[in-house]
């Protein structure tokens, strides 16, 4: 018995001890194992647990407000309350919905886009369900707010333009957010966050915007926020303060009643834009909260273009307008001078082909003054075979012509300043004589924009200084590197009196549009630019002038002038779309517009 | 009766008491105090609702475990048939009431308090297997024959624990047997040759598995098939033990279990949260408490010569070893989660009077030796 139990025993004793081994290897591998956990991979789990607890949220800055020179708010933030939801916040998101909308009414579009946003942003950043919301929505959603988790209501700020329609081209619009501007920046993922969409308000986005804080919150498994772990409030948008003067704009703009067309008004001096205006326009407010679909294709399908800012991407061709470059360019080159006359008989051959004053019955022989005074073509054309398409090509680039003016506006035109080398590219032609004389008359390939029709007036008026069109107000620093173009002020003031002549002149093709403000006249340039000829089956059934055509086909109307014409300061370019007669139409809404600037006195 | 050597002069009970391993009782202590702290911050900083009754559960059970310290060693001896059959009856009996409509059904109720037979079977099958090898030859051991009836003993037992279904007991039930039979000298190849055939069987035995635990299978071995499912518990447990890093985030601020992405934080992921908050090293102070209670019962084993008492040992500190084993390295993520408590820590009054009970076993086989006479 006692060996049987001796040995059992020592058997027992050896299996005990590989059993104890094998404990202490099993221990080893927990220890081990804690030991990887908790050193080796310590910190990939200390990232991981707080990517659970912390829950990181924007707090937008306001944008900053937008002022006309003198200190009127033309775009500011307003309040407003929209109710948001946390995905990653509500146990049933379809329950919630159901909850919300059983209160406040959502739309198949809204809806649609809320299911769109909650499917593609992460689950902590809040989706906009619903915004300005009013007093009694509000209190509604708080009373129901248990049965609906995760949904929030949150202060938002709207932007707004108190002006309406008058600063549509010049400010722009914020709008949300699209999918294309997305890019990786979560800022653009936060409901209620708008970016500049287009004008001056796309241009300094990124100013206007500020920096945005963020907020860090601690969050337990269900998503409640337990407390606040860190805020960094970010910093409000600048402010922006502007050259137009709003009185001035709102003036512009109900010149041009129902036409339809663009003006601007430039300080000639120093370049500011006091007023630009593209009429029709439309209301920048319906777009900052995503503009219906409705309201949108009206605007796209008006024939008038209200989207299209006529005022620096409409190209047009500048018609007699352009003789102004034309003269001064033959006057610098020595091709005329202020004696030079031509003899003008109402036509003339060039090649095989006849050219037409628009006088048919002709001017008689005239100078330079005299022929900017009756916008003769023939002195024109005279002028222009003798100079050639290049040297009339450097005068209009050098008075800003033929080139972006980089006002900081969308779509901003370069119209077009043809030249040899340019029509054999195009249109692999030679250049005729012909050519050269429909440049001479600012027809055939020319195109400008009103913008810079202005520009170009302002450096020819303000004596020769290479000024730019600015909406923000240049230092002292900046107006005294303006350079001076080197044209000389004799030529410029024959030039002058040319305009002065227009208006102010006996026989002045816009001689109704003269005024007289306590010694203070108008100077100027009519144009018009053939849409259309009026063709032999029209001339047939009776249409014999442009008004009898539709609206669409009617020539365009130019008026470009500056005041006082003894020491000018303003100028103003106005281009009347299909508005037949530079001198009946686009002078006088030309005219009002300086008068009413001299008015204001501006600063 | 000479051959089952517990005759001999009956001692007192204080006698008995401080003739035991006041270590052992120390270390049971510590890891309690160590599972009432942890209870208090698993509430968030409260004594309700867990720490305080872990504490006075735990007192209840070390009157128990005194009490089963100091009964004469014999009685288990005589008794150990009878409580292997009793169990098994509760276990018959939870099975039929389980079947008469109550789905999974582990517990039995006694009025005054209920009780779990699956967890008195692992104290059972110890004592049953101590008593039928002590009696045997080592021919017999080493003989087919030898091991017929353990087998029947043990397995039909695990079967029933198995259908309650409480897969883990059913195998620290087996597991425990096995060792048993290992100990007692039952040859290596023996082992490899069930080893073998349990392997063929695996594709089998797959398709028995409740689906929930074919589920902590695949789960198991890839946390990440389902994130926000199944996977997401082992998941959020290896943040709480890896972010706690080598010095934990302090008492009270384990972030993983206070904003509750951790779940089950006070019952079987306790070591989790203890391991969050105390670091590295305070799960090593764990292991080590645990290590040190597995080795004194080890060396009562070899300090006592009486056959059943050892094996009897054995068998005791295996299941705690199991208990311990299983329940960290599946918090952890090195075994799949099969719902096994962290004896002494965790939060639950079965597991604290069963193993208590077992301590209080331990406790006195450990002083028969001094009576053991040939």
């Amino acid at each position: 018995m006692s060996d049987y139990n001796t040995e059992k025993n020592h058997i027992l004793s050896r299996r005990l001890i590989i059993i104890i081994i094998i404990n202490l290897l099993a221990f080893a591998v927990l220890a081990a194992r804690l030991w990887y956990l908790q050193v080796f991979e310590a910190e990939k789990y200390r990232m991981m647990s707080d990517e659970n607890r912390i829950s990181t949220r924007f707090l937008l800055s306001p944008r900053g407000t937008i002022y006309d020179r003198n200190g009127e708010v033309i775009a500011k933030n307003e309040q407003n309350f929209q109710a948001v939801m946390i995905a990653e916040q509500t146990p049933n998101i379809e329950k919630t919905l159901e909850v919300f909308k059983s209160i406040i009414a959502l739309s198949e579009d809204e809806e649609a886009r809320i299911r769109n946003d909650l499917k593609s942003k992460n689950r902590f950043i809040p989706v906009k369900l619903k915004e300005n919301l009013s007093w009694d929505e509000v209190s509604q959603l708080m009373l129901h707010a248990p049965d609906m988790p995760g949904v929030e209501i949150s202060e938002g700020l709207n932007r707004r333009y108190p002006y309406a329609e008058l600063y549509a081209h010049v400010l722009g619009y914020v709008g949300p957010v699209s999918e294309a501007d997305r890019k990786d920046n979560p800022l653009y993922m936060v409901p209620g966050f708008k970016i500049g969409k287009s004008g001056l308000e796309k241009y300094f986005d990124y100013k206007l915007q500020g920096k945005s804080g963020t907020v860090k919150l601690e969050v337990n498994a269900y998503g409640r926020v337990m407390k606040e772990i860190e805020r960094d409030a970010g910093k409000q948008g600048d402010n922006i303060t502007i050259t137009v003067d709003s009185r001035l704009q709102k003036a512009a703009y109900e010149a041009f009643g129902k036409q339809s067309g663009a003006a601007v008004v430039l300080d000639v001096r120093t370049g500011e834009i006091l007023a630009m205006v593209s009429a029709p326009s439309f209301d920048p407010n319906l777009f900052t909260n995503g503009i219906s679909y409705k309201h949108w294709n009206e605007l796209l399908n008006n024939e008038r273009m209200p989207l299209i800012d006529k005022a620096v991407s409409g190209q047009y061709s500048p018609g007699s307008t352009f003789k102004i470059v034309v003269a001064l360019a033959a006057l610098e080159a020595g091709i005329i001078n202020g004696e030079t006359r031509y003899y003008c008989s109402g036509g003339m051959e060039i090649g095989n082909t006849r050219f037409h004053c628009w006088n048919h019955y002709g001017h008689g022989s005239l100078n330079v003054v005299e022929a900017l005074k009756y916008s003769c073509d023939i002195f024109f054309y005279e002028t222009a075979l003798r100079l050639g398409a290049d040297r009339i090509r450097e005068m209009a680039l050098k008075l800003g012509l033929g080139q972006v003016p980089n006002v900081g506006l969308d779509n901003e035109k370069s119209g077009l300043i043809p030249s040899k080398s340019w029509k054999m590219a195009k249109y692999d032609a030679q250049w005729a004589p012909g050519d050269s004389a429909n440049t001479g008359i600012g027809q055939g390939y020319v195109l400008v924009t009103p913008m810079q029709l202005v520009t170009m007036l302002a450096r020819v008026v303000n004596g020769g200084y290479a000024v730019n069109p600015t909406f923000i107000k240049p230092t002292e620093k900046q107006l005294s590197k303006i350079k001076h173009l080197n044209i000389s002020k004799r030529n410029i003031e024959l030039v002058k009196l040319g305009m002065y002549e227009v208006v102010n002149g006996v026989g002045g093709t816009a001689k109704k549009a003269k005024f007289n403000l306590d010694g203070a006249r108008m100077g100027g340039k009519t144009g018009t630019t053939q849409v259309r000829r009026i063709s032999m089956k029209e001339r047939r059934s009776g249409i014999r002038h442009d008004s009898q055509l539709p609206w669409r086909l009617r020539n365009h109307a130019w008026f470009m002038g500056y005041a006082p014409a003894d020491n000018p300061r303003y100028a103003v370019a106005v281009i009347v779309e299909h508005g037949s007669s530079g001198s009946g139409v686009a002078a006088p809404i030309a005219s009002k517009i300086l008068q009413e600037t001299l008015k204001l006195d501006i600063k | 009766m000479a051959e089952f050597g517990f005759h001999g002069y009956e001692r007192s009970w204080k006698d008995k008491i401080f003739s035991m391993s006041f270590t052992y009782m120390l270390l049971i202590i510590l890891l309690a105090i160590i599972g009432t702290v942890t209870l208090y911050s698993a509430a968030n900083g409260d004594w309700q609702p867990w720490a305080i009754r872990h504490i006075m559960r735990f007192v209840t059970a070390f009157a128990l475990m005194l009490g089963m310290a100091v009964i004469n060693a014999k009685y288990y001896y005589k008794s150990a048939y009878a409580f292997y059959l009793l169990t098994f009856l509760l276990l018959v009996a939870v099975e039929l009431t389980g079947h008469i409509g109550m789905g999974a059904q582990r517990w039995i109720n006694l009025g005054i308090f209920k009780i779990q037979p699956s967890e008195l079977m692992k104290i059972g099958i110890v004592l049953f297997l101590a008593r039928y090898y002590s009696a045997m030859t080592v021919q017999g051991i080493k003989s087919i024959r030898g091991l017929i009836i353990p087998a029947i003993m043990t397995l039909a037992p695990v079967a029933l624990i198995a259908t309650e279904p409480d897969l883990g007991t059913a195998l620290m039930v087996l597991l425990t047997a096995s060792v048993m039979l290992f100990a007692v000298g039952v040859q290596w190849w023996k082992f490899a040759a069930v080893g073998a055939a349990l392997a063929a069987m695996l594709p089998i035995g797959w398709n028995f598995l409740h689906e929930y635990q074919q589920n902590r299978v695949l789960t198991f071995l890839d946390p990440e098939r389902d994130p926000l499912g199944t996977g997401y518990h082992i998941i959020q447990s290896k943040i709480a033990f890896g972010s706690g890093g080598l010095l934990g985030k302090g008492f009270l601020h384990g972030t993983q279990t206070h904003l509750n992405f951790l779940p089950e934080k006070h019952t079987d992921f306790i070591f989790t949260m203890f391991s969050e908050e105390f670091g590295l090293f305070g799960s090593l102070s764990v292991l080590l408490l645990n290590m040190l209670v597995l080795a004194l019962g080890y060396v009562f084993a070899f300090r006592t010569r009486n056959y059943f008492a050892r094996l009897t040992m054995v068998g005791l500190n295996t299941n705690y070893f199991l208990y311990v084993f299983i329940n960290i390295a599946m918090v952890m993520g090195v075994l799949p989660v099969v719902g096994v408590p962290l004896p002494l820590i965790s939060y639950g009054g079965t597991v604290m009077f069963s193993i208590m009970a077992s301590f209080g076993i331990m406790l006195c086989m450990s002083v028969t030796y001094d009576n053991y006479e040939e």
